[in-house]
């Protein structure tokens, strides 16, 4: 390939990645990015990534989507929105991180060792399911599934919340399941087609060896 | 002035006290506060970062549910509270959006809420009620309590908030009024780890020892926060050790709910997870 020439993986995967940022309000302003750096010095968690908020956008325009899905920093940003009020080009950093999140998500990409996507998942199976988190409930699930060794030392925490009366064993669902479940059900088929895009991308910028988790459950 | 009440989840958890002592707060301030029934999670940060129509239609759920009944949504979780006014945000902005949104809560006969006023507690106590009535109301002084007013992120981020983004006041004015010692906290702002304390837990854990180093620092006797999570992280971390006399980390309404006459009980300050030292029961009565 020529210098600059991107292949074909990586174009339909940009197409999709501009697709996402369309559904975000003022999403364009992403062209506008004049790598200051405003956003990488403001992250509370920058020094632990290995791609800096900053150099998305300079690997975005390199044409490199995949080292961005493959990089820890989407999924350390906590929200905490420090880029968004300080970016002097108004690009909503934080939104485009959920964008990108939800990108790696669907395409079943996710850096090692940092299971951010697993809370994700183990969060949106409980909504859906019971209309309201319960703490207990996902914080059980979300160890079990990526190192039951933490439970334990979890133990003393959870017995001094329970002296305290503050472990919710039980909480109150959503009386009207049936219709937030419809909600959901209507608002799921208006998402982008996830999956159909996870397969043609996947298989053309080779992500089959980047699985490393069994197919997302969330729906 | 009437309140419809969105508590969320984490109030009816580990966050209960927040429920209580807001609701005996307002109470006291003569604020009519009613729960917005059958109210569902707001999706929070997690719901986005999987499914982006749903996420918006289930926080615009709460916001329609609270537009047929009329008047101000109040949320006291800064992670509700973000993510309604973002969702309103949203529709106003993206017609397209918004009309997907629409058609999934047709589906349970609700309207999308675009024009209900959301609000934070903090915000309704120091600019509507306002500090002066506020302390004009106390009966006990908070003197010789010296506090870290911690306002986390998302209660004025992304904004536009009813505060300065990287240096809100509206704690400080609130308890200064009412006779303790905001004492200089730079981290005022600064990320306590959000979810990073469960899915990156040596990373979530310097970030919140940050925050409480600086309070100490500075000889805070109590943290006070306006958001559950915050709440959680700061306070497991107190509760764990790190070496020095341990700081009690309350949400802001316990130790205004004082100030107001309420007891320490009703306040629900022995459902610290930490031990309160000699000065602070002095200043709080406990």
């Amino acid at each position: 390939m020529k210098p600059g020439e991107l292949s074909a993986g990586e174009n339909e995967l940009r197409a999709a990645f501009l697709a996402e940022v369309d559904r975000i309000p003022g999403g364009d302003r992403l062209r506008r990015c004049i790598q200051c750096g405003t956003c990488s010095g403001s992250c509370p968690v920058s020094r632990e990534m290995d791609v800096q908020p900053r150099q998305l956008v300079g690997y975005f325009r390199a044409g490199d989507l995949t080292s961005i899905l493959r990089s820890r920093s989407i999924w350390l940003c906590a929200s905490c929105y420090a880029c968004t009020v300080r970016c002097p080009a108004g690009i909503k950093v934080t939104d485009l991180m959920y964008a990108l999140k939800r990108m790696g998500f669907h395409r079943r990409v996710a850096p090692q060792g940092l299971p951010t996507w697993v809370l994700a998942e183990e969060f949106v199976r409980l909504v859906k399911r019971r209309g309201r988190n319960h703490e207990l409930a996902l914080l059980t699930r979300f160890l079990l599934r990526v190192g039951p060794a933490r439970l334990l030392g979890m133990v003393p925490l959870a017995f001094k919340l329970l002296r305290a009366g503050r472990l919710a064993w039980r909480v109150p669902r959503v009386k009207d399941l049936s219709g937030l479940r419809r909600i959901i059900a209507r608002a799921e088929r208006m998402e982008p087609d996830y999956v159909r895009e996870a397969t043609r991308f996947g298989a053309a910028v080779g992500y089959g060896a980047l699985v490393e988790r069994a197919p997302p459950r969330a729906g | 002035m009437k309140y419809t009440y969105f508590p969320g989840c984490s109030l009816e958890g580990a966050a209960r006290p927040y429920d209580r002592s807001l609701r005996r707060v307002m109470a006291l301030l003569a604020q009519d506060l009613e729960e917005l029934p059958d109210w569902n999670c707001c999706g929070a940060t997690m719901y986005m970062s999987v499914k982006e129509t749903v996420a918006l239609a289930l926080s615009a759920r709460n916001l329609g549910l609270a537009e047929r009944r009329g008047g101000t949504l109040l949320a006291p979780c800064s992670a509700c509270y973000t993510t309604l006014l973002k969702t309103q945000r949203c529709l106003k902005e993206l017609p397209r959006m918004r009309e997907q949104v629409e058609a999934a809560l047709a589906e349970a006969g609700l309207p999308c809420g675009l024009s209900v006023p959301v609000r934070h507690p903090l915000d309704v106590i120091v600019n509507d009620v306002g500090v002066g009535a506020v302390a004009r109301l106390a009966t006990r002084r908070l003197d010789g309590l010296k506090v870290a007013p911690y306002y986390g992120c998302q209660i004025v981020r992304p904004g536009p908030a009813f505060d300065d983004p990287d240096w809100p006041t509206s704690m400080d004015d609130l308890f200064t009024a009412l006779g303790a010692e905001c004492v200089y906290f730079p981290d005022r702002v600064r990320c306590c780890g959000g979810m990073l304390a469960t899915t990156a837990p040596a990373l979530g854990e310097e970030l919140t020892a940050n925050v409480l180093d600086c309070a100490a620092r500075n000889g805070a006797d109590v943290v006070l926060t306006t958001c559950p999570l915050c709440q959680i992280n700061l306070e497991a971390h107190e509760a764990r050790g790190d070496g020095r006399d341990p700081i009690p980390v309350f949400f802001f309404t316990q130790v205004l709910g004082i100030a107001l006459g309420a007891s320490a009980t009703e306040m629900d300050l022995h459902r610290s997870l930490v031990p309160l030292g000699g000065r602070l029961r002095a200043a709080l009565g406990a």
